[in-house]
Formats: C-alpha cells, structure tokens, sequence
C-alpha cells in the first residue's frame, strides 16, 4: 500500500499561512553589494521562506512576502551590514493561525 | 498616546510577557502590554509541549478553561538512521492523572486564552503595535518606549524586555549582544491535521491521552539538530530544528529536511492522508547559561527566550519563560510595593530570585553541554546513530552467522568509525557535561 504524505515545495508551504504584507515597505532590505559574503550566499538555501535569491549578476535579492520573521538572516548578515533588519509594522507580516 | 504613565510595559506577549504582566496586573500594578501581532500570538511558534506547574503557579485552576489539547502518556526517543530509528519509549499510566503533568498546546490558542486573563487580571494590552525603541533619561535609565503608532514616548517606571529570541529592542540599545549563529537554532514546523480517531489509533491512545517523539540522527544530516512529533486533539505538530551556524557552513535547507523527516519510513505512516495548514519557522535559544545576557539595568529587565532562557537538553523553554516571567513581575512588583525606584540595584533582585529557581539551576548544570554537541556535531548526530543502528540490524538479523562474528563484526564498525579513544573521550566528555 503506498502511503499519501503530499510532498510540498516551500512555495505550497508558505501558501498555507495568512501574511498581510505591508506592500509600502519591506521589513527586510539587502544592502547593494558586487560580492555577497558567504553568509549572504547561504541565506539563498537557508532562509526557511525562500526569500533570498540570487539573480543573474551573482548578488542576492530579497523579496520578503513569505518572511516568517524568525530572525535566521538576521544572526547570519546584520552585524556584517549586508541587511538591514526591522519589525513588520504593527499587525503586518505572518500572522500564525497555530503557531 | 496621552502622557499617562504606567508602572510596568511589558513588550511582548509570548509565555514571558503574558507571565510577567498577568503578575504585577494581577497584583494591582497599572501595566500596558505592547504586542505587535494582530493577536497574542500570532507571532508566536512553539512545538508545542506546556508544564503545568510552572504555569499553576501563576494561574492554578488553568485547567477549567486554557485550550489544552492532550496530555502525553508515552515518550519515544529515536535514534534515526536513513532507513531505521532505535529507539527507546517510556510510557506510563501514571500519567493518566486527576492534574496532569504537562500538555500539548497550540500557542496561538493558548496566547490568546492566556492574554484574554492578563487583559482581566486589569493590564491594558494593545495589539499591532511594533515599539520601535527604548526611551531613556539623561542617566541612561530606561524611562519607557516609543511606538509605531505615534511619536510621543509611553513612560513607565519599568520596561520588561519579552520581546523573544529575535529581540530587537534590546539589543539596538547596546543591553545584550545579538544571538551569535552557534547559540540559536532554526527550528521549521508543520501542522497535520488528522481526525481524533486516526491519532487515536496509530499512536495507541484512548480520550485526551497524548504521544510524543522526539529524534535524532541522520535526519539532520551531521548538524547538531534535533525532529520532534507531538501529537494534538486533532493534529500534529512536526518539525526540525537545527544550528544556525551549522546550516550556514551546510548550507542545507530547512524545507527539504523538513520533507525528508516527513518521508522516512518511521514518520510517513504516522501522518499518512493528513491535512497540512500551516508551515512556521522559529529560532530557539541555545547557547544555554553560558549565553545568558545582563537581566536588569536601570528600567528595565528581560525574561524568556530574549535572555536566552531555554533548556536545550530537555527541550525546556516555555516554562523557563513563564517561570522568568513571573518572578520579573514579583521582582518588580516588590520594588513597587516599597515605593523604591526601579534601579539597577533594585532590579537585581530578580537575579537573585531568578538564580535561585530551577531556571539557572538547570541551565548551570548542562552549561558544558552546548559546546560537547556543538563541536564534532557529525559524531553524536550522524556516526553513532548509524552505527547503533548497524548494531540492532546485525543482533536481530539471523542469517547463519555465528553470534561470536557478529559481535566482532559491530565491535569493530564502532572502533573503525571512532576509535576506541574517540569513544572513551566522548563518553567522558558527555558524562562530564551531564553532571
């Protein structure tokens, strides 16, 4: 008997959840940089959202919609200076329904 | 904001904060809660497993009304390898109590409940509200916040830092350092839902009876890394949690760990056809008493997982938080009740009390502990759990080998994989942080 467990892309994961996004301004930015550090490189695997990705000229981009606000880009890249981390506005960003 | 003052803010409203301002607004304290979710907690990830008494002594008859969902009766420990786990299970009737021991909770669920009595013991608690920074005196002293929704400081004689791992606050006003890599972990998590019946009968358990298991071993690919299952009334709760540190230089993926756990024989049919409506990511404290920061300044105290206070080895932090909780608000609550100014030298009192609970007792004793598992990570979490593994294959499996070979065969694997020196150092390294 084969066993349904659905196998899920992070994409069908961070659909699941209730975001209301603060489309003015993202909490997270990425400072503009030739070279990303390897920390910034691993945020492109690491970042549980995905958020992180680097585009054709080898630098890392955010896009922060999914963030889950856990802080993991922040221990790796904010003492560098190569992100600049803040709350979501009051009310704003994932908003678990368990948690 | 008017330029009313209060005795206490509290930032936050996880385990810590809703503690900490439930004490001193149960006390009669004039306490304003700031909280930046919708709702206490919507922020918040936990796996989630609470300890009644730390929260009876904050709130004895919890049990009439907190959204509880089962009490666990068994405990499975697994050693996991790609195919296998070995493992040990402890499972009691004793459990089966008039006022069990500990519960399984979903913590928006709980929050809110835990909330709705801060809100009713008399704090003022407002939602959707990010406090953007610390408002100090001349001195230094911590005087009140400033929030996202206007301008004008909030003042208040006491700020209470429960603003979490990920604390900002705190440590943009130079009061603690940042969490380092290697002192926090990525924990990602996922909410099956099953009906009641199936939990029911693939975990064995009858009514509220509860099951909970917690792995360890190749899943986590050589980090230091911890999976965990618990289940709910209607649902369960999995997840993986691993180093941040370690998943920089591995530079693996929380999700596809999380998929592979999800896929191992041992864990598929457990939730097999089940529902999943909601993926979370959290960090956990771990760098244990070693990490913890200064807890008390001129205005201000931290608790809970800002200050780092989580028990890695018995996957303790929400009681530690609650505890830390409470005792800030009766610290405070007892430089308030003598009309003392909340100093540096006053607050220290929550120190003292805080020492002096299981808290910082605990975390003393496993204060080497962070450091054992946290160097040569591969040996604990992926070379002995295969090599455990090989040897209950090779003791059960009976194939016409005589027995004397056998035993050779698995006492060589392990000489061969650690060396008999590695093994005795390991042995002794652990026995000497567990003491």
């Amino acid at each position: 008997m084969t066993i349904a467990v659905a196998e899920l892309r992070v994409e069908d994961k961070l659909f699941l959840n209730r975001y209301l996004v603060d489309a003015g301004g993202p909490h997270i930015k990425v400072r503009p940089h030739e070279k990303p550090s390897p920390n910034l490189i691993a945020l492109t695997r690491v970042c549980p959202a995905k958020c992180y990705e680097l585009n054709d000229k080898g630098q890392v981009e955010i896009t922060a919609d999914g963030c889950m606000e856990c802080g993991t880009c922040r221990v790796l890249c904010e003492a560098s200076g190569e992100i600049e981390w803040n709350y979501p506005r009051g009310g704003f960003g994932v908003l678990f329904k368990f948690g | 904001m008017t330029a009313e003052k209060f005795d206490a803010i509290v930032i936050g409203a996880g385990m810590s904060g809703n503690a900490a301002a439930y004490t001193m607004a149960s006390r009669g304290m004039k306490v304003l809660q700031l909280e930046r979710g919708e709702y206490p907690g919507s922020k918040n990830v936990q796996g989630a497993i609470m300890y009644a008494d730390m929260l009876e002594k904050i709130i004895p008859d919890f049990r009439e009304d907190a959204p509880l969902e089962r009490h666990p009766v068994e405990q499975r420990f697994w050693m996991m390898d790609n195919t296998s786990h070995t493992g040990m299970h402890y499972r009691s009737d004793d459990f089966n109590e008039a006022k069990p021991n500990r519960y399984t909770i979903i913590r928006a669920q709980f929050d809110k409940w835990f909330s709705r009595k801060v809100r009713e013991a008399g704090a003022t608690v407002l939602c959707e509200t990010t406090v953007t920074e610390l408002a100090h005196d001349t001195n230094g002293k911590v005087i009140g916040v400033r929030t996202d929704r206007a301008g004008d400081i909030i003042f208040a004689d006491v700020v209470v830092l429960a603003e979490g791992v990920n604390g900002l606050l705190g440590t943009r006003a130079g009061l603690r350092e940042m969490p380092k890599p290697e002192t926090v972990a990525l924990a990602v998590k996922e909410m099956h839902f099953l009906p009641e019946e199936v939990i029911g009968e693939r975990f064995g358990l009858k009514g509220n009876e509860g099951c909970v298991i917690e792995a360890a071993g190749t899943i986590s690919r050589g980090m230091t890394g911890l999976a965990f299952l618990y289940t709910n009334r209607e649902s369960i709760s999995l997840g993986i949690g691993c180093l941040v540190s370690d998943f920089a230089s591995t530079m693996e993926s929380p999700y596809a760990l999380l998929e592979a756990f999800k896929r191992h024989p041992s864990v598929r049919p457990l939730i097999a056809g089940s529902e999943v409506k909601e993926y979370a990511a959290h960090l956990i404290p771990e760098g244990g008493y070693k990490a913890i920061p200064q807890l008390f300044g001129d205005g201000w105290l931290v608790v809970g997982d800002a200050a780092q206070l989580n028990n890695a080895v018995h996957r303790e932090g929400s009681n530690l938080a609650m505890t830390s909780g409470r005792i800030a608000g009766e610290a405070i609550f007892h430089v308030n009740s003598r009309r003392n100014p909340m100093t540096k030298e006053n607050l220290a009192l929550y120190k003292t009390m805080l020492d002096n609970s299981f808290v910082v007792k605990d975390l003393k004793k496993y204060k080497d502990m962070p450091a054992l598992l946290h160097t040569n990570s591969c040996n604990f979490f992926m070379t002995y759990p295969q090599l455990i593994s090989q040897a209950a294959q090779n003791f059960l499996r009976v194939d016409g080998t005589p027995k004397i070979e056998k035993e050779k065969a698995t006492t060589a694997a392990f000489i061969k994989a650690r060396s008999r020196w590695g093994m005795v150092s390991d042995v002794v390294r652990l026995a000497f942080a567990w003491r």
